[in-house]
């Protein structure tokens, strides 16, 4: 497999979100907005990188038996470098994304990544498989963010494309990250199998 | 009082998986069978509530103690992998029966993020201790109560007509969509 196929394959053949269905957590409960959902998409893709860079590096030092826990380990410290940056330079997105940040730890798509790719492969192949991967689910956070800002407050990333007055709430509120995900996913199936 | 505004907020208001998002992958994982959902209801609820205690003593002892809070990320994740692995050799020893039932779900539980979501929830919203058990309880059957349900959806979905595309997760997530719409109906109470 050559780099490009390996960087290009976590953007459609194996999207995490709209293909995999993994990291359904995040998925729904920060897309309420375009930029909550690209601003999670890219603190997600640095621990994606960062974690799969230093596991391709150690792994073959570990013992088998404590490799989930140690990996388990590096990517917590990652996850605790991104949620101190994010609360001391953009205060106002980590507010929003709450809760979220501490847990891209138990966030399936890293610990997926680390075991099924990076623990067995070398260093360039492994950031580049991060990036691709953390960059395509990047790329679905902010597709679904948009359509649910858009359908909700007729904003994408606060420029507003429908008139002042239109607002469906439902899209922005807990419900629409259900309707509006199934209906994406529908979609796209339908797209792929033609 | 306070107790009961917690365990009904807790339940219906903010439930965990339609309004809160967390622990949405068993939500849409194990929820093909009523059976398999209470078993996995099960093993949260007792996961949850132990892990919400030891994480609320160790930061109260030792994080706050030493003034280390920022471990608090890596420091929770290990002590609920270490829970996870123990409670499952303890109920393999003292309890086969229960063992054979929840076993399958526990070794899935370290990585559902309700149950580092909670534990951190808690300190967040700066319970006590009783608090803190009244609140991971409650939550854990928020949680019992949205898969069953949904479980319970997604049994009768089977034998429904659906277009190609729709088929699976799709007609899942819009029917917990409906679902939540439903639990809105609550967010008056509180």
């Amino acid at each position: 497999m050559n780099n490009w196929q390996n960087f290009s394959k976590g953007f459609f053949k194996e999207n995490a979100v709209f293909v995999l269905l993994l990291g359904m957590c995040p998925t729904l409960g920060v897309t309420s907005s375009a930029i909550n959902g690209m601003g999670m998409g890219l603190a997600t893709t640095f621990v994606l990188i960062m974690s799969n860079l230093v596991i391709s590096l150690v792994s073959s030092q570990i013992p088998d038996k404590v490799k989930i826990p140690s990996f388990i380990v590096i990517i917590a410290s990652f996850v605790t470098m991104v949620d101190l940056v994010m609360a001391g330079f953009v205060p106002a997105l980590h507010e929003q994304l709450g809760v979220f940040i501490p847990l891209i730890v138990v966030n399936c798509i890293v610990l997926g990544r680390a075991e099924a790719f990076a623990s067995k492969n070398k260093i360039i192949p492994s950031i580049i498989d991060g990036a691709g991967m953390g960059l395509g689910f990047a790329m679905a956070l902010t597709i679904l963010g948009s359509v649910r800002e858009l359908l909700g407050s007729g904003k994408v990333f606060g420029i507003s494309i429908f008139n002042e007055n239109y607002g469906m709430l439902v899209f922005v509120l807990a419900p629409g990250a259900f309707l509006a995900l199934g209906y994406l996913i529908a979609i796209i199936n339908r797209l792929r199998k033609a | 009082m306070e107790y009961i505004l917690i365990i009904i907020s807790a339940i219906f208001v903010n439930n965990v998986v339609l309004a809160q998002f967390l622990g949405i992958c068993p939500f849409l994982g194990v929820s093909k069978k009523i059976s398999t959902a209470v078993g996995m209801t099960g093993a949260v609820t007792f996961v949850m509530i132990l892990a919400t205690i030891v994480t609320y003593l160790i930061q109260k002892f030792v994080l706050d103690a030493f003034g280390i809070g920022f471990m608090q990320t890596i420091t929770f994740i290990l002590i609920i992998a270490a829970l996870v692995q123990l409670v499952e050799i303890i109920l393999k020893k003292v309890s086969p029966p229960l063992y054979q039932a929840l076993g399958v779900f526990l070794p899935l539980i370290t990585t559902n993020c309700a149950i580092l979501g909670v534990a951190i929830m808690t300190i967040q919203k700066d319970y006590n201790l009783l608090e803190a058990v009244v609140f991971s309880g409650a939550t854990a059957i928020g949680f019992g109560l949205a898969l069953v349900l949904f479980a319970g959806i997604r049994e009768h979905l089977d034998l429904i007509d659906l277009p190609k595309g729709m088929k699976g997760t799709p007609a899942a997530l819009i029917v917990a969509g409906l679902l939540a719409m439903a639990f809105m109906g609550f967010s008056g109470i509180v």
